[in-house]
């Protein structure tokens, strides 16, 4: 498959899946329901039919199992991706994920490596029963040992889930499920395999660049640049965030959004030359923004740019409730008016 | 055909043969002995309400009502006949397909549907009053709070006293999937070496969403109480009866001081697994149509005619029923009103919490603003 294809976010997914089971026999794909049924949001539909039951495999209900042993094919030289069906369902496995998986490298001093991706479906916004709407990314990020990566446009889904499984150290894939049947242009041309994955464990071009050569998995990218004010977001949260820069366009404010599409690390260069112009943050993301990833990039920000700063970073998220009831959750999740809100209170500063 | 997990080396209780014949066992059918036409046509009446609520269910969720709903079709024998051998004074930790149990349990099945409506989390009845913990949507979690609970139970001197008052047991539900997890299999550690008043009851209806038994185990699911020490029985889950009669006896083991059950109840998940799945895509309707055969309301109702115990009048005011409460359910769940947005703030913590307090009172002047703004300039956001 080569040229430029229009796809919807599950799509791209897939086709990066099938890319990358193409390309590399050592890779195999394990989750629960993703073999005959091809995941409960049919993002491995049709892998297990093209590349078999002993490579697309439906696991036990069980996602301590699912990650442990993904660890110990891992260790043979298998590159396992892994999907966890729902957010909410990723702790039975976050013993194996914390202090197992995260800390291999380092525990073997280097040795030893553990190329396993974890693709979550996380975030809200589909109307569905408790569990299957949480943003944990941050307990992730929080753990030395994993990169934490979420896609915000089909493009990106396509290329960052084929970055993920290069890479060599353990992945959290982050999928904005809201997100899965939005379509985008996806670029099929492109091709990564665990060769092109540097030292540091990244593949593609470091610098933000359009010509072809994929933005490397940990770099963030100006989505649509402005300057008056900066939005940082990522996955589930971009498509808000330009539609709330669009909304301010009309207002004659200019508004630059950061697609961060990394939280570990973090692209701190690309956030502070983007609020060295504006001088102004706010940070949107779906999860709870007590001790969330937007506290760390309003230090990160402030750290950098105090002196150029008009407006203290400001943060759009959850609160500190369990996710909420179906019928209520537009009121947890950060809509337009509250970022809207906050742009009006950075710029009253 | 033979059903999927199936192993015909493994006994199976049953009292009552698909085609509503009553078969002898030595040791069960005692169990039964007292349960004269009433009794019977009780629990025929129980499993009819319990489909017709299933059914209304899932046609409120098709019509927009409900978020999802996760049928129990299929499953009606397995679940009464286990909650009717339950004495008011235990206590059930259901999973999230138990709405056969939540009727023995005197639940109003309008508070089901508040979880699956998306207004509530829990379900609006109380826990501690009705012996019945709320749904657990987590694979296996509740099996641990069960075994906990038993334990607790243990030592309050509520077990082993000889009054059948005071004596009480706690029942889990959990799906053959549930048997992988290891919440499970610690659940079984733990009522093994405590020996604690629990019945562990499998519903093994073949299906984990679309995985088929065999993914979850080699050996058939009863098996793997045996190996962790637990007394484990494999039952026709179809058969209300052999079910009533096998969690009866295991309650009394309990109770007693006996220590815990393991019960596999093979059945049959009629329908999809919630209404999001789709059930075409991994299982054939030949495997359907073996299971429809063995339908554990017609088996029932077979005895019944064959006794000349069912009359007409029974069969009509039952319908009549059903039908009342289907459109009571219906009105119900329509004005089911969403709860006010500021009532996410409560209860995140049983004291007062610093953080919780500042964003809750942040979003109550937010949404005030909202209003403000939409008196005077009519303007609205939201
Ligand atoms: C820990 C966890 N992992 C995954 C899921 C998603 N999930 C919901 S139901 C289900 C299958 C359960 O099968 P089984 O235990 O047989 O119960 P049944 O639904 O058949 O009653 C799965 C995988 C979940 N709810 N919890
Ligand atoms: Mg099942």
């Amino acid at each position: 498959m080569t040229g430029v294809e229009r796809m919807t976010f599950g799509k791209a997914i897939n086709a990066g899946l099938r890319r990358c089971l193409e390309q590399d026999p050592k890779v195999l794909l394990m989750g629960e329901d993703i073999g005959t049924l091809g995941g409960v949001f049919r993002v491995t539909e049709s892998l297990q039919k093209d590349f078999g039951a002993d490579r697309v495999i439906d696991t036990p209900l069980a996602e301590s199992g699912i990650v442990g042993t993904a660890i110990g094919l891992a260790l043979r030289g298998y590159r396992p991706v892994l999907e966890i069906q729902f957010d909410g369902f990723i702790f039975p496995a976050f013993n194996q994920i914390t202090t197992q998986l995260a800390k291999m490298s380092y525990r073997s001093r280097g040795s030893l490596h553990l190329p396993v991706v974890i693709r979550v479906p996380y975030g809200g916004g589909i109307g569905a029963v408790e569990h299957h709407s949480e943003s944990p990314e941050v307990l992730f990020a929080h753990t030395p040992g994993l990169r934490v990566i979420a896609p915000a446009s089909p493009n990106d889904a396509f290329v960052m889930i084929q970055q993920a499984v290069a890479s060599p150290d353990p992945v959290m894939f982050f999928e904005p499920k809201a997100r899965y049947w939005d379509k985008g242009d996806v670029d099929l041309s492109v091709t990564i395999t665990a060769t092109d994955a540097t030292d540091a464990g990244e593949a593609g071009d470091p610098a933000a660049s359009t010509s072809g050569t994929p933005v490397a998995m940990d770099r963030a990218r100006v989505a649509r640049p402005g300057t008056d004010l900066t939005i940082a977001a990522y996955g589930a949260t971009v498509a808000m965030a330009l539609r709330a820069a669009e909304a301010a366009a009309a207002e004659g404010i200019s508004v630059e959004v950061v697609d961060l599409r990394s939280i570990s690390p973090l692209d701190a260069a690309t956030l502070v030359t983007s609020v060295r112009k504006t001088r102004r943050c706010v940070v949107v993301h779906e999860a709870p923004v007590f001790y969330g990833t937007g506290g760390e990039i309003a230090a990160r920000i402030t750290e950098e740019c105090f002196y150029e700063l008009e407006a203290p970073v400001l943060r759009v998220g959850g609160f500190h409730t369990p996710y909420p009831v179906n019928k209520v959750e537009q009121a947890y999740l950060p809509n337009l008016d509250r970022i809207l809100d906050a742009i009006t209170r950075s710029l009253a500063y | 055909m033979i059903p999927t997990g199936d192993r015909t080396d493994v006994d199976t209780v049953q009292l009552l043969t698909p085609s509503g014949e009553r078969l002898d066992h030595p040791d069960y059918s005692p169990r039964i002995a007292h349960l004269g036409p009433d009794a019977l046509r009780g629990l025929y009446r129980d499993m009819v309400l319990v489909r017709r609520f299933d059914n209304e269910a899932t046609s409120l969720q098709r019509q927009g009502e409900l978020a999802l709903w996760a049928q129990c079709l299929g499953q009606e024998a397995a679940q009464v006949g286990s909650g009717r051998a339950l004495a008011p004074h235990d206590y059930a930790f259901p999973s999230y397909r138990e709405h056969g149990v939540a009727h023995t349990r005197g639940i109003d099945p309008t508070d089901i549907l508040r979880l699956f409506r998306g207004v509530d989390h829990g379900g609006g009845w109380d826990p501690t009053e009705r012996g019945f913990h709320l749904y657990t949507l987590v694979i296996a979690a509740h099996t641990l709070h069960a075994t906990g609970y038993a334990m607790g139970l243990q030592r309050d001197g509520l077990v082993g006293t000889g009054d059948p008052e005071r004596d009480s047991a706690v029942i889990t539900y959990f799906g053959d999937g549930a048997t992988s997890q290891g919440d499970l299999n610690e659940s079984l550690v733990f009522a093994a070496v405590n020996n604690a008043p629990l019945v562990l009851f499998c519903q093994n209806n073949q299906w984990a969403i679309s995985e088929p038994t065999t993914r979850q185990s080699r050996v058939p699911l009863v098996k793997r109480g045996e190996g962790f020490g637990i007394p484990s029985v494999r039952v026709d889950g179809n058969d209300v009866l052999a079910t009533y009669a096998v969690t009866a006896e295991a309650l009394d083991r309990a109770r007693s001081g006996g220590g815990p059950t393991f019960i596999e109840a093979f059945t049959y998940r009629m329908g999809a697994h919630t209404t999001s799945d789709d059930p075409t895509r991994y299982r054939s309707s030949a495997e359907e149509e073996y299971w429809r055969q063995r339908d554990p309301i017609e088996r029932l109702r077979r005895l019944l005619v064959a006794d000349g115990e069912l009359p007409d009048t029974f069969v009509a005011e039952l319908e009549a029923e059903a039908e009342a409460r289907g459109e009571q359910l219906r009105t119900a769940v329509r004005a089911m009103q969403a709860p006010a947005a500021a009532q996410m703030f409560d209860h995140v913590y049983a004291s007062p919490h610093a953080v919780v307090e500042s964003e809750r009172a942040w979003f109550t002047e937010y949404e005030a603003s909202f209003l403000d703004a939409g008196a005077t300039d009519g303007g609205t956001h939201r």
